[in-house]
């Protein structure tokens, strides 16, 4: 079985920058790649009627757009450099969810962009990448 | 919008004199028909000297068959609610639908309104101390009843094609029947359920609502609102309109985000005056114990209290009209009862905890210095009983009222129009329509008395619960059904937890 590398997507640069380096890597260890986006999202949030109403609908439409727009583009141009790729699209706290994913697919290392949010930003909100950093049981590489 | 500006415009160049007497005249043109409202559905009974509204008579009847029927769901379920909402059950793979805290949190903010700060008040005051005792009652009966219209409403919930959802009583009256071959009486319930909520909207979700909100800004504005109701009536109606007509739904959003945090901000109030008053609470909660089963004082006795209990504490926590299945039916699960479990929190949160609070802080008022309130009743008599210890507590009260006032506006709306698109379709006109009368009783709300108002929208309550709790008595044994099926899998281990 060879070997996963998680490789996580938001359509940011620096998420592409994290692929780039991550393709370099799958190829020196010839290593299957997972791409995920995960859609921040919490089930403790307080919504309208009519917003729960829509959830439903909303969801299949985020899914669709982080397909169309984010994973499937790349899906061809990394399967014609002949490396095999999955893609997942997943709900829930980004560091979190990425951990079970990565858990979930059995990958040997993760890869994530940095995404420079301001000193306040990350006071107020914390850092994905340092969450992932802190917690994750394999190795994490945070690309800038 | 514009022309609700110009009228706005019109008014506000009329003398002060006529301004007063804008409010006059609507008060004493509605009195007489909220008078002869109340009459004709409220309907008493003399029993032993009290009088009994066959209203309360059926809904507390119902309430009791159903914690019976359903083996005590209201205490077996309580802690399996508890780990529900806390997602120990949830299925990563559907992350991003709507969650059970979610529906709860969004039925919790529909139900938690004036009532739990001014209905209580409302109570004390017509059925004194001892009624606390029988609202709680009530409040515990009532997660019965919540439990089995919940459990309905995601269960015959109709999913319309481009997957939006739409559920409540007119759903699960019509298929729930259809289903045991009365399609056409199942109809019939249907249309008269929706009759009811989008008539009954009116009442409970709207002009109560806006009039104690009003009430409690012209308390701490020091009487300078007088007569000005028609004023503060049109902005709220304007506010109102801008969300529900203008698609201004930031205000809505930002309102759904506060209104859980002045919950608690207004428990945590309560609490500390409860405890600065601690020497008072022995005598309060006597006095309650008291008055529940002795009366005296109040008119009708212990059955008085009792009846002005059950009335109020339904007022508050919905249940047994069914609205609350409608926003709860938003949840997708393949196990409808997971979501009447999880909405037994409701009746509980609202009308246990929160009304309770609130009796408790009268209470230790009324023990320490009988006559604190003066005139004042409703919300102004809690708000009284506040600024004896927090002198400046009523602002952030009125604040917090109109906060509750403004979310259960927005939520009625909500039901009321799924009752309107039930009977006349989803067309945009007709929704408008609908709109526009909704907002017009946010405004009337605030120059019509409290008295002719809670006359109205009790009788409105009880047009809505008269096909809904009808139709829960025939369709009980499907939830019975269900219910054990679900815990039999929940004890053998084949529903597990993901956490």
């Amino acid at each position: 079985m060879s070997n996963k590398i998680l490789v996580a997507l938001d359509g940011s640069d620096g998420s592409k920058r994290a692929l780039g380096a991550a393709v370099t890597h799958a190829k020196l260890t010839s290593s299957d790649l997972v791409l995920a986006y995960v859609i921040d999202w919490s089930p403790y949030s307080f919504h309208t009627p009519e917003e729960l109403e829509e959830r439903h609908q909303r969801r299949e439409s985020e899914i669709q757009r982080a397909n169309d727009s984010v994973l499937t583009p790349e899906i061809a141009a990394l399967e014609a450099q002949g490396l095999k790729v999955e893609t997942v699209v997943h709900h829930g706290k980004i560091a979190e969810t990425l951990l079970d994913l990565a858990d979930q697919h059995g990958v040997t290392q993760i890869y994530i962009g940095r995404r420079g949010e301001s000193r306040m930003h990350t006071l107020i909100f914390g850092s994905v990448s340092a969450a992932l950093v802190q917690t994750s049981p394999v190795p994490v590489t945070v690309v800038p | 919008m514009k022309r609700l500006f110009y009228i706005l415009g019109v008014l506000l160049c009329s003398t002060t004199a006529a301004q007063a007497g804008i409010d006059e005249a609507i008060n004493s043109a509605t009195a007489p028909i909220a008078t002869l409202i109340g009459q004709i559905v409220f309907f008493k009974i003399p029993v032993f000297g009290a009088q009994l509204p066959v209203v309360v008579l059926w809904l507390v009847a119902g309430a009791v068959f159903f914690t019976f029927y359903m083996g005590f769901i209201n205490l077996r379920g309580f802690k399996h609610a508890i780990e529900l909402v806390r997602g120990d059950y949830a299925d990563p793979n559907s992350h991003g639908e709507v969650s059970h805290f979610q529906a709860l949190a969004t039925a919790v903010s529909g139900t938690v309104g004036i009532g739990n700060i001014g209905g209580v008040a409302v109570a004390v005051t017509v059925g004194g101390a001892g009624a606390t005792f029988w609202l709680i009652v009530a409040g515990f009966l009532g997660m019965s009843t919540k439990f089995v219209e919940c459990t309905l409403g995601v269960k015959y919930r109709n999913e319309f094609e481009d997957g939006h959802v739409s559920g409540g009583p007119m759903y699960y009256l019509r298929q729930g029947f259809s289903d045991r071959g009365m399609e056409g009486f199942g109809k019939f319930m249907g249309t008269f359920y929706a009759i009811g909520i989008f008539i009954g909207a009116l009442g409970i979700g709207n002009m109560f609502q806006s009039n104690q909100a009003y009430v409690q800004l012209n308390n701490v504005s020091g009487g300078a609102l007088d007569g000005l109701g028609w004023l503060i009536g049109l902005i709220l109606a304007g506010v109102v309109f801008s969300v529900i007509i203008g698609g201004i739904k930031s205000i809505a959003r930002v309102t759904e985000k506060i209104v859980p945090f002045m919950a608690i901000f207004y428990c945590v109030f309560a609490i500390i005056v409860i405890l600065m008053n601690a020497n008072t609470i022995p005598t309060a909660i006597g006095n309650i114990f008291d008055g529940a089963f002795t009366g005296e004082g109040v008119a009708g006795g212990a059955l008085g209290a009792m009846i002005i209990g059950f009335q109020r504490a339904v007022f508050s926590n919905e249940a047994g009209i069914g609205s609350a299945s409608i926003a709860h039916s938003a949840v997708r699960t393949d196990e409808p009862i997971t979501e009447g479990v999880v909405s037994l929190l409701e009746p509980f949160i609202d009308t246990i905890v929160i009304c309770t609070i609130t009796a408790l802080v009268i209470g230790t008022a009324q023990v320490a210095a009988p006559d604190f309130a003066g005139e004042a009743q409703g919300v102004a008599m809690t708000s009284a009983a506040f600024e004896r210890e927090f002198s400046w507590f009523p602002i952030p009260l009125a604040f917090a009222a109109l906060m509750f006032a403004f979310s259960t506006m927005i939520s009625w709306s909500y039901y009321g129009l799924k009752g309107w698109t039930y009977l006349f379709g989803e067309s945009e006109r007709g929704q408008t329509i609908y709109k526009l009368i909704f907002c017009a009783f946010v405004a009337l709300g605030c120059v019509v008395q409290l008295g002719p108002i809670l006359d109205i929208s009790d009788a409105l309550v009880f047009l809505i619960c008269v096909p809904n709790i009808l139709g829960l008595y025939f369709l009980a044994p499907i939830v019975k059904r269900e219910m054990n099926s679900y815990f039999d899998r929940i004890k053998s281990g084949e529903i597990k937890k993901f956490k």
